[in-house]
């Protein structure tokens, strides 16, 4: 265990409190960087995704995580961005120009967002991001002149540079990789500036942080901003990953997948968007393990245990049988959130914390030290 | 004019469903402060209930019906037992996920049950129309506009008039002092919701020969129910069904005076701006906060 000796205020927003971070985070990036040529191409897809669903994530941290503001209403604005992208696009627009404005465009709209939620709290402020969410999506449908409607938009492959950049190469994958470091460093940045100490200080309470000369509506606004910048960002992203775009693809599902990036990951640091990313992302390759190879892993052990092979195939049919079900990803993504929110609401980086203090304070730890303090709220109508 | 009188009524009995759905959302809120996004799926389930006692079993339509309130009813403390207790006193967000977990997990479980095909029940008001002149009145939607304004008294008459519904509104008010006041909060709780599947079952069954049964109904009208609610303020049942009725009758005239594709987003408009103007709602209680 490494004690921190902290000697001045420097020391508490330091990007890397000790040298042990930097060669963490190294080496992880350093893995990070030669993925491309060690897993398959199957599972670089999925690590796009992971970087795209990540950044996402960030983005959608610094509003609820930070500044306290809920939203679920991110998959609209990753509409926006990844629109703007393919709308551009059409008119020979490089690249650059085209993602700046994607996260220009969706950081002005956020802003336009923020200012009517500035009056809202708590659940008004998610159904009012909820109904922006589905009149965005509703107007993508519309709007034929310009989205083409539920046809849906075909997104050219990525010239960076004048040199094609296909959404399988490598290439692609450092842009994404790269887009979501810059947004990680960014944010750190951020949120170690007066900034982001405001964002804190108004989840923490608004009333405290007004006394203190935060001007809570001008912040609000600004983190809508910037969250919605940057999911503008990852939707230009998304839109050359997916290669096609149209409004069903940005529904409140999609929003809600967003809201257990940073649930399931932790709503408190970013390496849980980091790693609520990967677990969203890595449903789909685990649905298809589950029916493609566990019922004849299951019907193998079960004939080791000395089933007849009568009954190992009668094992093996009733579980593809189950993997198979149709709603089998709905119904564990509600097993999952109702799991994490009963009893593990600090999320999976929590769970890690959890585990590294128990080996760090070994025969000291007490279980008592995350437990949530009931705070019984007094009627939210009165306040 | 009949155009608009057949908009008008027709708006209005779907207006009643979303005010039935509104009308569970309320009782939770009024009571715990904590807004129900399973509800509509509640109300889906609730259907199918309804549609396993009377079209798979074959039994009297009423004594279906009854048994699908009391099959939901249980359904609904359970789930309070379950998955909202352990977490009430928690911040609102974490109750908001759990219960859009529950709603995504009930949804799923439904259509693996039930299948993805829309369902029907026969009901005593599916045939036959009423006639006033030229006007045409459909059965069926008149059943729905006479059982949310029974539904709606009942339920205004036990939260004002009874000890329990008084109990609850203290519990909402100030759940540490309803404690303190030997308000059993927690059994206050599980009635709440019992109460609230069963008026989601209601609008369920009553629903069934408009809509149909299947599994994604329930997140359709569920989001629809939301600018019910809040249009005539949350916490007011009233409210819930006025606000209900407005957001049925602006959505059915929006589809028949306004171009395609304003049908759908109208009450969301709708939502956006009384949320911005006047977010207390219609008959919401305003109240200024005291620091």
């Amino acid at each position: 265990m490494r004690f921190l000796f902290k000697t001045d205020y420097e020391d508490d927003i330091k990007l890397f409190p000790h040298s042990g971070y930097v060669a963490t985070y190294g080496v992880l990036l350093a893995l990070l960087l030669i993925a491309p040529y060690v897993l398959s191409s199957y599972l670089m897809s999925q690590l796009v995704f992971v970087c795209i669903y990540a950044t996402v994530g960030v983005a959608l941290l610094i509003l609820t995580g930070f500044t306290g503001q809920a939203s679920l209403g991110h998959a609209a604005f990753l509409a926006i961005g990844a629109y703007t992208a393919a709308y551009l696009q059409k008119y020979n627009v490089p690249f650059p120009v085209y993602f700046l404005a994607a996260g220009l465009l969706t950081g002005i709209i956020g802003a336009m967002v923020g200012f009517p939620a500035l009056r809202l709290t708590g659940i008004y402020l998610v159904i009012a991001t909820i109904s922006f969410a589905l009149i965005v999506e509703e107007i993508l449908a519309r709007w034929e002149s310009v989205t083409h409607g539920n046809e849906g938009m075909r997104v050219k492959t990525l010239s960076l540079l004048g040199v094609a950049v296909p959404r399988d190469s490598p290439t692609f994958y450092y842009l994404c990789l790269a887009v979501l470091v810059l947004t990680i460093v960014g944010t750190l940045n951020l949120l170690r500036s007066p900034t982001g100490r405001a964002f804190v200080a108004i989840r923490d309470s608004e009333t405290a942080a007004r006394s203190m000369g935060v001007n809570v509506a001008l912040y609000k606004v600004k983190s809508f901003a910037i969250s919605a910048a940057i999911t503008g960002f990852a939707g230009v992203l998304f839109a050359h990953k997916l290669s096609f775009i149209s409004p069903e693809m940005f529904t409140l599902q999609l929003s809600i997948e967003f809201i257990i990036v940073i649930l399931i990951g932790g709503t408190f640091s970013l390496h849980g968007a980091v790693l609520g990313a990967i677990f969203i992302v890595m449903i789909d390759p685990f649905l298809t393990y589950l029916k493609d190879d566990m019922p004849g892993i299951i019907a193998g052990i079960a004939a080791t245990f000395g089933a007849g092979t009568a009954m190992a195939g009668n094992i093996q049919a009733k579980v593809a049988a189950f993997a198979s079900l149709n709603g089998l990803k709905g119904a564990i993504y509600g097993v999952i959130i109702v799991l994490f929110v009963l009893f593990e609401p600090l999320g999976l980086y929590g769970r890690w914390l959890k585990i590294k203090l128990f080996f760090q304070l070994f025969p000291l730890y007490k279980r008592a030290t995350f437990k949530r303090q009931k705070i019984y709220v007094k009627s939210e109508r009165n306040r | 004019m009949l155009d608009f009188v057949q908009q008008l009524v027709s708006g209005v009995a779907l207006g009643c469903v979303y005010g039935l759905i509104a009308l569970g959302f309320v009782l939770v809120y009024k009571a715990t402060e904590v807004v129900n996004f399973a509800q509509g799926d509640l109300m889906m389930l609730g259907g199918f209930f309804a549609f396993t006692f009377i079209g798979m079993m074959g039994l009297n339509y009423w004594i279906g019906f009854a048994g699908a309130v009391a099959a939901m009813a249980l359904f609904g403390m359970l789930a309070e037992r379950v998955v909202v207790r352990p977490i009430l006193g928690y911040p609102q967000f974490s109750i908001i996920m759990a219960t859009i977990g529950l709603g995504y997990f009930l949804r799923s479980i439904a259509g693996m049950i039930w299948g993805t095909d829309d369902l029907k029940i026969e009901t005593p008001f599916s045939q036959g129309v009423l006639r006033m002149g030229s006007l045409v009145l459909a059965y069926d939607k008149l059943s729905v506009i006479a059982a949310t304004m029974i539904l709606c008294t009942l339920l205004w008459l036990f939260f004002n008039k009874t000890t329990l519904g008084t109990a609850m509104r203290a519990s909402s008010e100030n759940m540490l002092a309803a404690y303190y006041m030997g308000i059993p909060v927690k059994r206050v709780v599980s009635v709440v919701w019992a109460i609230s599947a069963a008026v989601a079952t209601c609008a369920g069954v009553l629903l069934a020969p408009i809509t149909f049964i299947h599994s994604n109904v329930g997140l359709v009208l569920g989001l629809k129910a939301f600018p019910a609610a809040v249009l005539g303020g949350f916490g007011s049942i009233p409210g819930a069904v006025v606000g209900g009725v407005l957001i049925g009758v602006i959505e059915s005239m929006a589809g028949f005076y306004l171009p395609e594709g304003w049908k759908d987003v109208a009450p969301y408009i709708v939502l956006l701006a009384v949320l911005l103007l006047k977010p207390e709602g219609l008959f919401g209680l305003h109240v200024r906060k005291k620091v």
